[in-house]
């Protein structure tokens, strides 16, 4: 499957990434009214470390611990790989939070569930916002296979 | 190939997908004592509090066991385990064929021994589904409810009823509440909230007897009450591996392939002890992800596949109207603490390795933490001023972190 993947040299430390994710799964069309003077909780996070940057999005891993820790069935893996979170059926426990090595789900701020991202499959962008607007490459979406052991 | 499951939970529907994602076509019986499709055992509480209902509470698809091509027994106890004819010998007589078998039976709650308990009328446990539509049929704004045991599942119940009775009174022997996860200081954050909210706890004191409707406590106090739910431990059910000959010791005990010392017989989640790579040592790890992922493994070997399962660790996300505590490992060798109001975190580390962490209203990507206890990862070519401030992947070398991010994983 397609995923998100990094390339860490060429992150700037912009987090327009994380912006770009807050407007496309803000529910709005245009990303000043979305963002403008509002905290803003995206489901990419940019870490800064001196001159190294990077964006860290959910792996939709392969074997995901996240989907067989959840306690309520509310994650699951696709046929098509994506790795999703049914918001009606999340209680907000944060099993997923404890157990994602990438720390890639977030409490979400109505503190009632966990977010996550499902590359923009559920939000009628269709493919990632985040890796569309990246000014640099940084973050690129692609299919990678060929690369596991 | 027949397969045969005893449970109908979070490791047997677990090992049913295991099964199919290496045998397509051998026939699944899934065998359950509960009258339920499964549920989120944990969300019973989120469903008196109101944060889920029925409808969302089912743990899998509705379509699940139709696709998974099924037959589930529901409303059926199995008895015995014929090892010798390969047969599960049901409570209604009837006798149930396998190849392979898996015990997935999970625990029943414990009641210790206080005198007047037998005589108690409006006597709850939490365990299940049907445990809590009893409960909630006696709720009332009216009544005065006491919870014996301050543990994980006494006090979701207490979040769960808090705002449908009248008091909650909570008594533990333990000196403080969450005492097989928490520390002191995590403890006392955790309880001042819940008395904020008007909780009344009794710690390290016990109910001597009950009399009508009052818990006489070995303290001294007595706490009148109307409903009494008993939450102080759960046992096992390992009785149908013990009495098939199998080896038990305070779970039943499996190889890391999910074997048990019966031939072509499986055991899974709650009934089983695991190997907490944390400490080291063999315990009952009761916890769902625990459960699930033991199921899976184990269904995959059933169905002639490799599967070990090696990396147990204790496990906990748990909160009440908001708050949340996150906790994992052991809590061994030196520890580091930081505490800010209601926010705690402290570590352990000890032969260079984080051996656990809590984290009381401070969890933000925690699972960076608890992989590296899992992993046991050597802190040595960590960046750990920058672990100790928060979890991060900077903490990573960039050769770590280039297989994390830029491969499929
Ligand atoms: C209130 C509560 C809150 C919890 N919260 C959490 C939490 O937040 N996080 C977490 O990780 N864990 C939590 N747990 C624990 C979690 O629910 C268990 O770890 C998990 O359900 C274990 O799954 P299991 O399949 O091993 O067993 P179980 O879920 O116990 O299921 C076993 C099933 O087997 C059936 N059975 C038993 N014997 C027989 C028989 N002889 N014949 C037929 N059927 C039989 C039982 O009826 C039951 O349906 C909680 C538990 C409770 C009660
Ligand atoms: S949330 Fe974490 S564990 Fe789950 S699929 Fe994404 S990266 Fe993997
Ligand atoms: S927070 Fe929601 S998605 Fe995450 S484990 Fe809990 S119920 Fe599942």
């Amino acid at each position: 499957m397609k995923r998100i993947y990094v390339n860490e040299k060429w992150c700037l430390g912009c987090h327009l990434c994380e912006y770009e994710c807050a407007f496309a799964n803000s529910g709005l069309d245009d990303i000043v009214k979305a963002l403008k003077g509002k905290p803003v909780y995206p489901r990419v996070t940019v870490e800064d470390c001196g001159e190294v940057h990077f964006a860290v999005n959910c792996r939709h891993c392969s074997d995901a611990v996240c989907v067989r820790s959840c306690i309520s069935g509310a994650l699951s893996k696709g046929d098509d790989g994506v790795v999703r979170i049914d918001r009606e059926k999340c209680v907000g426990c944060l099993t997923c939070v404890l157990v994602c090595p990438y720390g890639a789900v977030m409490p979400a701020p109505d503190g009632h569930a966990a977010m996550k991202c499902q590359l923009c499959t559920d939000n009628g962008f269709g493919e990632p916002n985040c890796v569309k607007h990246c000014p640099n490459n940084a973050i690129v979406f692609e299919e990678r296979a060929e690369v596991r052991a | 190939m027949k397969y045969v499951i005893i449970g109908n939970s979070a490791a047997g529907v677990s090992a049913v997908e295991g099964i199919r994602s290496a045998d397509a076509a051998g026939e699944i019986v899934v065998i359950s004592e509960e009258r339920f499709p499964v549920y989120g055992r944990p969300l019973i509480s989120y469903y008196l509090l109101g944060a889920t209902d029925r409808s969302r509470m089912n743990y899998r698809p509705e379509d699940f066991y139709e696709k998974m091509g099924v037959r589930l027994m529901l409303g059926e106890r199995a008895e015995r385990i014929d090892v010798s004819a390969k047969e599960v010998v049901l409570k209604s007589g009837a006798r149930v064929g396998y190849d392979k078998l898996l015990v997935a039976t999970g625990s029943r709650p414990f009641d210790p021994p206080m005198e007047g308990l037998g005589e108690v009328k409006q006597k709850f446990h939490f365990m299940s589904m049907q445990d809590a539509l009893d409960l909630e049929k006696a709720l009332s704004v009216r009544k005065r409810a006491l919870i014996v045991g301050a543990g994980l599942i006494g006090l979701k119940c207490l979040e769960g009823i808090l705002g449908r009775v009248k008091s909650v009174t909570v008594v533990d022997m333990a000196g403080h509440i969450l005492p097989s996860i928490l520390d002191d200081a995590g403890a006392a954050i955790v309880q001042r909230e819940l008395e904020a909210k008007g909780v009344r706890f009794c710690l390290s004191d016990s109910v001597k007897k009950f009399e009508q409707g009052t818990a006489h406590l070995a303290g001294g106090g007595s706490i009148p009450f109307d409903l009494l739910v008993v939450a102080v431990g759960v046992r096992p059910n390992v009785e149908l591996v013990r009495e098939a000959g199998g080896e038990v010791a305070r779970g039943i005990v499996t190889d890391d392939h999910l074997r048990t010392s019966l031939p072509d017989v499986f055991a899974a989640g709650d009934c089983t002890e695991s190997d907490d790579v944390s400490s080291g040592a063999r315990k009952i790890l009761a916890l769902l992800p625990n459960a699930t992922q033991q199921g899976f493994a184990a269904g995959v070997n059933m169905a002639g596949g490799d599967s070990a399962f090696g990396s147990a660790i204790p496990l906990n996300a748990i909160g009440f109207f908001g708050s949340h505590v996150l906790t994992a490992g052991s809590y061994t060798g030196e520890s580091y603490t930081e505490a800010d109001g209601d926010r705690y975190r402290r570590f352990f580390v000890q032969d260079g390795v984080l051996k656990g962490f809590i984290l009381v209203n401070a969890p933000e990507r925690a699972g960076i933490y608890t992989s590296l206890v899992r992993n046991r990862t050597p802190l040595a070519g960590l960046d750990t001023a920058r672990l100790e401030a928060a979890p991060v992947l900077a903490a990573f070398p960039a050769s770590v972190r280039e297989a994390m991010l830029s491969r499929e994983v």
